[in-house]
């Protein structure tokens, strides 16, 4: 058995063609990127204005045409990234339903049109109160389904076992109130009390999602081999591993510090430095996971 | 009627005919690969072997490929053959991310994804897949699994306990099978791969055309 004996230390690839390298690359981080902002803007105004009213008052034309643009950011690299990018309306006469790049598509679509609508109006001066209420609450519901869905698509992406859906689940929705507060807080929104609400979203749900990665970080190895293999890349001598501890300080540790010190002594622009660098961490850290799980020979 | 493969890698040589036949027959390009067969080095000298297996679509019966294509693309046939359409595919790679065997790659040439369709246009004219023709010791053996008398049922049948699959737990039943192979064969995690050091590892993709 000396095959057997010598297989898990001294077996070598001799002969093999290359690996096929990243498919899905900046493009999809800037989609999961811009769509975080899209999406939570449209959940921490809400709140917002629920909690504050007339105080958060600015938020009513800022959150539609925020989320607009950062919709249509979302959607132009959704179509670029795609190779037949001309055949995009195959989605929508040929819809597979079982595929969550299916009904992401749809939802994000129906969930644009929404705040389209809510932007125009609002711009145009041509929707009143309770038109505006009525197309805000339906555009906070499917707002929840459009920042989950690519959780899905992710899970559904079975050859990388590091992406499960409920952590993926847990992560989009971080990101969503991180891209949000993040946003508000740099464009000044509202008083001090909105502000310090702000602030405690932003510090928590970076504090969170830190614990996520982390727990993968140290523990997703025991899961399975896969992911052992797949979290080597961000661990020291990993070829991630920099740019991993960049995202992860810039997007969520750095953040936190500065949130806590900001609320201390009433600083808006440390609050305001943290969101740049929440946002632009969020970029690196989003990045670095969609990766990662593709240097992974699977064959 | 389900097609399915079984490879006998006790007798495999490694000779790459199946490899060849298959570029040849399906025109796939430069750099891409439907069928490929891997080498690997076992053991510390003296005591050294050199196993190969070839490599291919599995045409899963719980295909992830299939279940993440937003345009059904991917789709089965009667025969159980996970087919492409090339006309319907928008180019999103979903299925690449999904597949749990690498087994898709997205042509340059056409931006749409292509694979191993067991040679669906030679099977439907009832001619066997190109790789199963040119392997010239029949370590190919391919037929429908659910008639009890072809080749590839008895095969099962005769080295029950010796018949594998690759990745198992990922529940996506193949049916494609091994006999003859271990863990280096059939787990990539198994052995090392240093990239750049083999042939044919060093290679220029080519640039697609349109997309991007
Ligand atoms: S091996 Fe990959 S490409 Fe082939 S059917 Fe299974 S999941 Fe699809
Ligand atoms: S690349 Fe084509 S075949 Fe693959 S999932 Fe996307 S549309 Fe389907």
């Amino acid at each position: 058995m000396v095959e057997h004996a010598t297989v898990a230390t001294d077996a070598v690839v001799t002969l093999d063609v290359a690996l096929p390298g990243i498919v899905w690359g900046w493009m999809i981080t800037l989609n999961m990127w811009a769509k975080s902002i899209g999406t939570g803007v449209v959940l921490i105004g809400v709140y917002l204005l629920k909690k504050y009213g007339d105080r958060a008052a600015t938020v009513k034309t800022l959150m539609p045409v925020i989320s607009f643009i950062f919709l249509n950011i979302f959607l132009l690299f959704t179509l670029l990234d795609l190779h037949q990018p001309f055949r995009m309306w195959h989605i929508f006469f040929y819809p597979h339903w079982t595929s969550a790049i299916t009904v992401g598509a749809w939802l994000a679509t129906i969930f644009t049109g929404i705040i389209f609508v809510m932007a125009a109006g609002k711009i145009l001066k041509r929707i009143d109160e309770e038109q505006y209420n009525k197309l805000m609450w339906a555009a906070f519901v499917f707002a929840i389904p459009v920042t989950l869905y690519t959780a899905t698509i992710m899970g559904e992406s079975a050859a990388r076992e590091l992406w499960q859906t409920p952590t993926e689940l847990i992560q989009m929705a971080l990101a969503a109130f991180i891209g949000g507060s993040a946003t508000y807080l740099l464009l000044g929104i509202g008083d001090q009390n909105i502000k310090r609400d702000l602030a405690i979203v932003l510090g928590v749900s970076a504090t969170l999602s830190f614990i996520v990665y982390m727990g993968e970080y140290y523990f997703g190895a025991m899961k399975a081999e896969e992911v052992a293999a797949t979290i080597a890349f961000v661990k020291e001598g990993g070829s991630y591993h920099t740019m991993f501890w960049l995202g992860q300080s810039m997007g969520y540790i750095i953040p936190v510090i500065l949130v806590i010190f900001g609320l201390r002594n009433k600083s808006n622009s440390m609050l305001a430095l943290a969101s740049i660098l929440a946002l632009a961490g969020l970029w690196i850290a989003k990045h670095v996971w969609l990766v990662i799980p593709q240097l992974l020979n699977l064959s | 009627m389900k097609l399915g493969f079984l490879v006998d890698l006790a007798l495999c040589m490694g000779c790459k005919g199946c490899e060849v036949s298959c570029k040849v027959e399906n025109e796939v390009p430069i750099s891409m690969w439907r069928l490929r067969v891997k080498y690997v080095d076992v053991g510390t000298f003296p005591e050294t072997k050199r196993t190969f297996t070839p490599l291919r679509c599995n045409h899963c019966e719980n295909a992830p490929c299939e279940r993440i294509c937003p345009v059904s693309a991917l789709h089965y046939l009667e025969n159980g053959i996970v087919n492409v359409d090339r006309e319907r595919c928008i180019g999103c790679a979903g299925c690449v991310m999904a597949c749990p065997y690498g087994a898709i790659y997205i042509d340059p040439e056409t931006n749409t994804a292509d694979k191993c369709t067991y040679c669906a246009h030679r099977v439907a004219g009832g001619m066997m897949p190109a790789c199963v023709v040119a392997c010239p010791v029949e370590a190919n053996i391919f037929g429908d699994l659910d008639d009890p008398t072809s080749n590839i049922s008895k095969y099962i049948m005769q080295h029950q306990g010796n018949v594998k699959v690759r990745k198992p737990e990922k529940n996506t039943h193949p049916k494609h099978f091994y006999t003859g192979g271990g863990e280096v064969n059939l787990n990539p995690l198994a052995s090392k791969r240093e990239d750049g050091y083999n042939l044919f590892n060093n290679i220029t993709h080519l640039k697609h055309v349109g997309g991007h």
